[in-house]
């Protein structure tokens, strides 16, 4: 069921200004709206996200980033209170049309966290359960395989893997936002949405989180919430700015940061509000 | 959510078994709660059904001629059927209403008596022992209009009989009141005291500790256990009487004393500190703080779980069997010393009893001590709604 | 002298006493104050001070008359008791008008006062427990005196009652010796235990994991006042319950099978033990439940788990300790529980599995052997103890461990929930 992109340009379509050939549309959103109840949380936001890219969302708290970002996996549909206009597509399929079911959609879009948030489980069971649920592997050297290989990518697997039997709420803080990103990548999703996951954490482990996010770019499709503009300046391929439901300005993360086409852009960057 | 579309982009066959097993789940989990609400459900249809049925009571039309000798021996003057059908306890107490009534005598007066519990069974249409030959007889004065049913005031005005239809709730319900003013007048300031102490004044250190984590315990201790403590240091040690809702009232009280005293610390405690601080700014001493500014607001939370105890405790029976409040008490305690039952205590009584009657009216004391219990609660929930202050 | 009119005359004395110290305090502190000379307290605080320690003596004098005549001292007619005492008063009345001045710290003395009494209350309330410990054991030790320790623990024979003939007098060398092997008592109570676990368990749970998971907070707005309701109803009711309705209805559809039931069967009993219990775990697990993170829940969910799977995987296990602890108290609970049993199950002491026999618990026994015009001190009476406190120590035991389980999961929750 493809769809026919309707290209309409106003002030919150975005599709950069890149003509290089080489980048695929991955996730795209066509006019999203979102109400909290009577609230309007996101006001018509059109965006398209690369493949196997970092986009960086940014913009002042309470502007709607993590709410965007709920809605590409579906959590959104975890609150009562939602309603939701407008189409997501992710590889040109529309997450919310009608039969499709949001544990399908979690599954190709995983989602990590600001409070890392492990499984009162064993780290093994951590990484292995989701894995085991979706018939990925079956339960023996398979599954051991996979646990160690999604450790391995999340850089995790030489500190813990004489420990695997230990609960995952026993690792440091940064370890386990590790293990939440292995438990996650175990699942082999196309897309992996990350919200502030480093702003609970030091900065060693941020630097460690940073530096695996561009290890993982070659999989995966990266989105990432954060409130640190160095954050998203190092990391992000591109990077969309949100202020008060609506997406502002979307391009690459060097233009964005040089050369900001909106002046709420500009201000916020330079430090003006936020 | 709609059926599953297979062919979306995201459709994957192994999900559905997934589905169907999580919906599986959900129904377990809420036939689970269903069954819990059915049995409440089973439970209190049954106990309407058993006691709605003692609420009224068959009372017979009779013709006495007082006379000084019918007076002598009122069970003489009826023939052998009605003498099955008119109650002994109504026979038994002619006299007394003729003494009340010296203008009666040599006249004859007709009487709305009332019926034997077994008439009174027939009339229901339950079990009964009567003789064919007096259930025509009845059939006959149904007939007639001669026998129906009034509403049973016995019940509420008499205390218990050893003739069913004459046996009544009162002197329980009075037993009752007198037993909960001494627990309530015990355990309420006693609770409500040490709360204030552990919340306010106590230091945070082992004793402190030790304390809260007895009452705790407390809270936990089967009630029977109460019941050993009264019998053994109350009546054997310190001569209480036995069986006297002073001995009840005061093992209630040991019983209600930590519900009282975690619900007035909670209430406590849900008063802001900055209250506090700020009286200490104006100069003011802990107990004038905790006086005037702390007890005002914290009180509805207080009174609440007094009420919620004092709810317990009426329902309690256990450690008042142990006391000795199970006595049969045909006439209501006066006093705490006297002997005297409880609600509960009654209902347990009654209960083992064969006679259908005694049935019929246990089921109907269960309907009288549910309905105090479900307004207590009840009264305790509103204040708690009204009073519940966000700071 | 009647109990009355000494009363009478104690407090008759007593609160004018105090009336007069609060007035005469009060004087003094304004006489002084008027003179210009500052003072530490207020006037009235030491209206207050005088007052509550001219009651002081009175009252500590009347207390501890009244107990040595409860402890039978009563050597001191209590008229001159009380006159004793609120001479005493007057005394110190007298004492604290001539030494009060403007450096008494009438205030701070207040304040101790007030913090003496409420200090007492709470003395009051852990002495409770004490006093439950002491009655048990003393009496207890009593019973152990005369009867083997041993063969009350291991004994499986119960059989009191020649320890009656004995008890009215008419214990004779023809009259077997009594039995006090309580084992077939501790397998009733646990049997029953069981059997109400079994029902309240799994429906108390599931329940639990239905409102807290599941339902709108309209239905749970609906419910949970139900369950109240389930839980506030008395035992007795309860026990009512099992042995006018459930009794037979089991007694009925067992006939059905052919099979025999007793009409106070350890299955009839232990049910509707078990529908009391569901409250109380539904109620306990489901405050767990709730207070499990969501962003656990969350993270289960964002890796394509559904509801069921997240609930089984990683609420319930967050949830474990809170719902152990729950499943203990509702243990706890059944093991005390004595109406029901007292109403529904047998009196006879039964060794068996079948749960369609009558059986009898411990709190059976204890009623049982303290109800009726029994000597005190006949080992029949005095076994009752010995059962209290076997339970006492049971449920005590599993009280502290459910208490420090759930104070180990809301600590757990607070602290790693930033
Ligand atoms: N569950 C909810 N119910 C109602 N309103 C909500 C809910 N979640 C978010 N909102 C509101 O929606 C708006 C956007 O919130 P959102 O969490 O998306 O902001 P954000 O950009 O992620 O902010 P932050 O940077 O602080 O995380 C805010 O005004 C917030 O108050
Ligand atoms: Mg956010």
């Amino acid at each position: 069921m493809s769809k026919k992109v309707d290209m309409k340009v106003d002030s919150n379509n975005f599709k950069g200004d890149m003509g290089d050939g080489e980048k695929k549309i991955k996730v795209s959103s066509k006019d999203l709206w979102l109400w909290y109840g009577e609230k309007e949380a996101l006001q018509g936001v059109n965006l398209d996200i690369y493949e196997k890219k970092i986009t960086a969302f940014i913009g002042p708290s309470g502007c709607g980033k993590s709410t965007y970002l709920r809605c590409l996996n579906r959590m959104n549909d975890l609150i009562d209170s939602v309603r939701i206009e407008g189409k997501v597509e992710i590889d040109g399929h529309d997450i919310y049309a009608p039969g499709v079911d949001e544990v399908a959609v979690r599954k190709r879009v995983g989602m990590v966290f600001q409070q890392p948030n492990p499984f009162p489980k064993s780290i093994y069971e951590n990484v292995a359960y989701a894995p085991l649920m979706h018939d990925i592997v079956k339960k023996g050297s398979d599954c051991d395989e996979l646990v160690e290989n999604s450790l391995k990518g999340a850089g995790l697997w030489e500190e813990v893997k004489d420990m695997l039997k230990q609960p995952g709420t026993a690792l440091s803080g940064g370890q386990q936002q590790r293990l939440c990103i292995a438990r996650t990548i175990a699942v082999q999703p196309d897309v992996i949405l990350m919200d502030e996951p480093t702003s609970a954490l030091d900065p060693i482990s941020t630097q460690i989180i940073e530096r695996l996010m561009i290890e993982l770019k070659e999989r995966f499709t990266l989105i990432v919430v954060t409130h640190n503009m160095q954050q998203a300046a190092r990391v992000a391929d591109m990077t969309a700015f949100f202020h008060i439901g609506e997406l502002v300005e979307y391009g690459e993360t060097e233009q964005i940061f040089v050369n900001p086409q909106e002046s709420r852009t500009e201000q916020y960057i330079t430090g003006k509000f936020g | 959510m709609s059926k599953i579309d297979k062919n979306n982009g995201f459709y994957i066959p192994q999900l559905e078994k997934r589905r169907a097993k999580a919906k599986r789940f959900k129904y377990i989990a809420m036939s689970a709660l269903i069954v819990s609400l059915a049995f409440l459900m089973f439970f209190l249809y049954d106990m309407f059904r058993q006691g709605i049925p003692a609420f009224k009571q068959t009372y017979v039309k009779i013709q006495v001629e007082i006379t000084e000798e019918n007076l002598e021996n009122p069970y003489g003057f009826l023939d052998r059927d009605m003498i099955s059908i008119v109650s002994r306890a109504w026979l038994r107490d002619l006299p007394n209403q003729a003494a009340a009534n010296p203008e009666w005598l040599g006249t004859t007066q007709e009487f709305w008596a009332l019926a034997g519990a077994e008439s009174d069974q027939y009339m229901k249409g339950g079990e009964n022992r009567l003789k064919d030959r007096v259930k025509d007889r009845i059939d006959e004065l149904k007939e007639s209009g001669d026998i129906r049913f009034q509403t049973n005031l016995i019940f509420f005005f008499t205390g218990d009989s050893k003739i069913p239809e004459n046996a009544g709730f009162y002197s329980a319900i009075i037993g009752s009141i007198l037993t909960m003013l001494v627990t309530m007048s015990l355990a309420v300031p006693i609770g409500i005291m040490t709360a204030i102490y552990l919340e306010e004044f106590a230091p945070d250190n082992k004793l402190t500790q030790f304390i809260e984590v007895n009452i705790n315990n407390l809270a936990a201790i089967p009630s029977i256990l109460f019941g050993l403590l009264g019998l053994a240091i109350f009546i054997n040690f310190f001569g209480v009487p036995r069986s006297s809702a002073l001995v009840g009232g005061m093992t209630l009280a040991l019983m209600s004393l930590p519900i009282i005293i975690v619900s007035s610390k909670a209430a406590l405690k849900s008063v802001p500190n900055t209250i506090r601080q700020a009286g200490f700014g104006l100069g003011l001493t802990r107990w004038q703080i905790v006086r005037d500014h702390v007890l005002p607001p914290a009180m509805p939370g207080m009174l609440t779980g007094s009420i919620i105890a004092l709810a317990q405790a009426m329902g309690e029976t256990a450690p008042l069997i142990i006391v000795g409040m199970i006595a049969f008490v045909p006439d209501a305690a006066t006093n705490i010393l006297s002997a005297a039952t409880v609600m509960p205590a009654q209902i347990y009584t009654w209960s083992g009893m064969p006679e259908k009657a005694y049935i019929e009216k246990t089921a109907a004391g269960i309907l009288v001590l549910l309905s105090v219990l479900i307004t207590l609660n009840a009264v305790a929930i509103y204040l708690r709604k009204k009073y519940t202050k966000t700071w | 002298m009647s109990t009355q009119s000494l009363y009478l005359i104690f407090f008759g004395g007593l609160l004018p006493l105090m009336y007069f110290g609060y007035i005469l305090g009060r004087n003094k502190a304004i006489t002084i104050r008027t003179k210009g000379i500052k003072m530490h307290s207020q006037p009235d605080q030491y209206g207050w001070f005088s007052a509550l320690y001219t009651g002081l003596p009175v009252m500590t004098v009347g207390v501890v008359g009244v107990f040595s005549y409860l402890f039978g001292f009563d050597g001191i007619p209590p008229f001159m008791l009380i006159v004793t005492a609120l001479s005493l008063g007057a005394l110190s009345l007298f004492l604290i008008s001539k030494k009060m001045n403007e450096h008494t710290r009438a205030r701070n003395l207040v304040e101790e006062f007030i913090k003496g009494i409420l200090m007492m209350a709470a003395f009051i309330s852990i002495l409770t427990t004490f006093g439950i410990l002491i009655s048990i054991i003393t009496e207890a030790i009593h019973f152990f005196q005369r009867e083997s320790f041993w063969g009350f623990i291991f004994g499986t024979t119960w059989d009191p009652d020649t320890a009656f003939l004995a008890g009215a007098g008419r214990g004779g060398e023809d009259v077997a010796e009594a039995k006090f092997g309580a084992i077939p008592i501790f397998a009733g109570t646990f049997y029953i235990t069981a059997i109400a676990m079994l029902v309240a368990v799994p429906i108390g749970l599931l329940s639990a994991i239905y409102l807290s998971e599941y339902a709108t907070t309209k239905t749970r707005d609906r419910v949970k006042p139900a369950l109240e309701v389930l839980a506030g109803i008395p035992t007795v009711v309860y026990g009512f319950f099992a042995a006018i309705t459930v009794a037979p209805l089991f007694v009925d559809l067992f006939e059905a099978f052919g099979i025999q039931a007793s009409y106070r069967s350890a299955l009839g009993a232990g049910v509707v033990m078990g529908i009391m219990i569901i409250p109380i775990i539904a109620s306990l697990s489901d405050d767990v439940i709730k207070s499990v993170p969501n962003n656990i829940r969350n993270g289960s969910l964002a890796l394509g788990m559904n509801k069921a799977e997240t609930i089984k995987f990683v609420v319930l296990p967050s949830a474990m300790p809170g719902i152990i602890a729950a499943v203990l108290l509702g243990i706890s609970r059944a093991l005390g529980e004595t109406m029901i049993v007292v109403m529904a199950a047998g009196l006879r002491p039964n060794l068996t599995w079948n749960p369609l026999e009558d059986m009898t618990t411990v709190t059976v026994k204890i009623v049982e052997s303290l109800v009726g015009d029994q000597e005190f001190n006949s080992s029949l009476t005095l076994s009752a103890f010995a059962l209290g406190l076997v339970l006492f120590v049971v449920t005590l035991v599993i009280n502290i461990i459910s208490i420090t389980i759930i104070r180990k999961f809301h600590k757990k929750y607070k602290v790693s929930n930033l």
